[in-house]
């Protein structure tokens, strides 16, 4: 018992001096210059646009978990369910030539791109499912991305505790033939614990960068100055916003 | 002559950091679904094949659950870990200790002199003429070095989506991403169970004059 006693304490004090470090801006420096070598060498090893596994039919899990928010606790999302969505807007906005703001019929009219793969949560779970939607790509091209965009930044009716979910990305994952905006899942309308009506499929990368209950896109030159400035809401909280590790 | 060369001694310390580091911030990490899987998919722990327990603050980083601090010192010791493995391996082969120390002959596999060696041990006995290993320090250094610490880099490659889109083998190789993760936690806990004996056979032969001769190279003995 002793023995334990002394290892907790010299774990402790390992965890405790650890956690001081973890505090410090130099930590958090090598933190950004450790996730950018982990994308830059997942882009050199890999070529600069790798496509992440498709998987068969019978690959697919018998459930797709839904994790995170599960549902809108609000009265116009609740409308939105009831009404089949018939009135939800997609707005795209920012640094693009047209402004637009689609409906479901319209996204579903554009060309489509059907893909089962692999869904990794942060946590380490994983589940696979089939995708249907048009190509993000499709979208920016109707809009037209600006010269001066850097980002593309993902709007989200949800939030925890009255802060917004939201997200982004670079322009080569946004430009990406797997980057989608799914609106079916399994042969199915998206259901609501997994972002109806409109969720972005992002593979490559974690769970928490597929914003689920999409509003709006909005091409961006910085994510400077929206909301907590590094470019989600769990990157906002500590977690790395290259979610490809 | 030097018993242990500058790059065997930095990369023992540094590597002694980051498995630490890795170790209990994988801890923390694991709390966060601490249910494994085998094959690619899993996410109910009622299809898990084991359900780990809950690891206590004292044993993580950070000492309180946070799966995002955790990830942020793991993504970062991944580096550290993967890196001065490869530079130490090369150092190794470069300098021959790799040749040297710890390649075995085919007579030494004979269980008789299999056996001979673990009664030695057995009885505490750890001096050994000629060589620098026994036959058991060479397979145990040699477990761990070429496939155990390998198999870390390789199976938390396995885990990262960004990495499975570059090198999509990684999935063939470990049987899909559940499993790659369930190998990383398991081989994590080998390596527990090596850095254990490998106290525990420190502190039963001269501690102090081998923890020395780890940091300031020592010498090797004229008489062995």
């Amino acid at each position: 018992m002793r023995r334990r006693s002394v290892l907790a304490g010299l774990a402790a004090l390992c965890t405790a001096g650890c956690s001081k470090i973890g505090d410090s801006k130099a930590f958090a420096g090598l933190v950004d210059g450790a996730e950018k070598l982990h994308r830059g060498a997942h882009r050199v090893l890999g070529g600069r646009r790798p496509m992440a596994r498709e998987f068969a039919l019978a690959d697919i899990s018998p459930e797709f978990r839904g994790n995170g928010n599960k549902d809108i606790d609000s009265d116009a999302y609740r409308a939105h369910v009831a009404a089949g969505f018939a009135d939800w807007r997609l707005a795209v906005r920012g640094l693009v030539d047209t402004p637009l703001s689609l409906t479901l019929a319209q996204l579903r009219a554009l060309p489509q791109r059907t893909q089962i793969t692999r869904h990794d949560c942060v946590e380490g779970w994983s589940a696979i499912g089939q995708w249907t939607g048009p190509q993000l790509s499709a979208i920016l091209g109707l809009a037209g991305v600006q010269e001066a965009a850097r980002f593309i930044v993902f709007r989200c009716a949800d939030d925890f505790s009255g802060h917004p979910y939201y997200e982004s990305c670079d322009l080569d994952d946004a430009f990406h033939p797997q980057t989608i905006v799914a609106h079916r899942l399994n042969g199915e309308p998206l259901p609501v614990k997994n972002g109806a009506p409109l969720r972005l499929r992002i593979e490559r990368q974690l769970g928490y960068k597929h914003a689920k209950y999409l509003t709006a896109i909005e091409a961006v030159a910085s994510l400077d100055g929206i909301e907590g400035g590094n470019g989600g809401y769990w990157e906002d909280r500590g977690y790395q916003w290259y979610a490809g590790v | 002559m030097t018993r242990h060369a500058l790059s065997t001694r930095l990369w023992h310390w540094v590597n002694a950091i980051s498995v630490i580091v890795l170790f209990m911030s994988g801890l923390n990490i694991s709390n966060a679904h601490p249910h494994l899987y085998w094959g690619q998919w899993g996410f109910s722990p009622g299809d898990a094949w084991f359900h780990v327990i809950r690891f206590p603050g004292w044993a993580t980083i950070p000492g309180y659950y946070s799966l995002g601090v955790a990830r942020q010192w793991h993504v970062l010791f991944a580096w550290v870990f993967a890196l001065s493995l490869l530079l130490f391996m090369l150092a190794a082969l470069l300098n021959g200790h790799f040749r040297r120390d710890l390649v075995t002959r085919p007579r030494d596999w004979r269980p008789a002199a299999i056996w001979t060696d673990v009664r030695a041990h057995l009885r505490l006995q750890f001096d050994h003429a000629g060589a620098k290993y026994n036959f058991l320090q060479k397979a145990a250094y040699g477990v761990v070095l070429f496939i155990l610490l390998p198999l870390m880099v390789f199976t938390g490659m396995a885990i990262s989506p960004g990495m499975d889109a570059a090198w999509p083998f990684l999935l063939d190789l470990f049987g899909g991403r559940q499993s790659a993760r369930s190998l990383h936690f398991i081989v994590a806990w080998a390596l527990f169970a090596f850095v254990l004996l490998h106290l525990v056979l420190l502190l039963l032969h001269r501690p102090l004059r081998n923890t020395l001769d780890m940091i300031t190279g020592g010498r090797t003995d004229a008489a062995a």
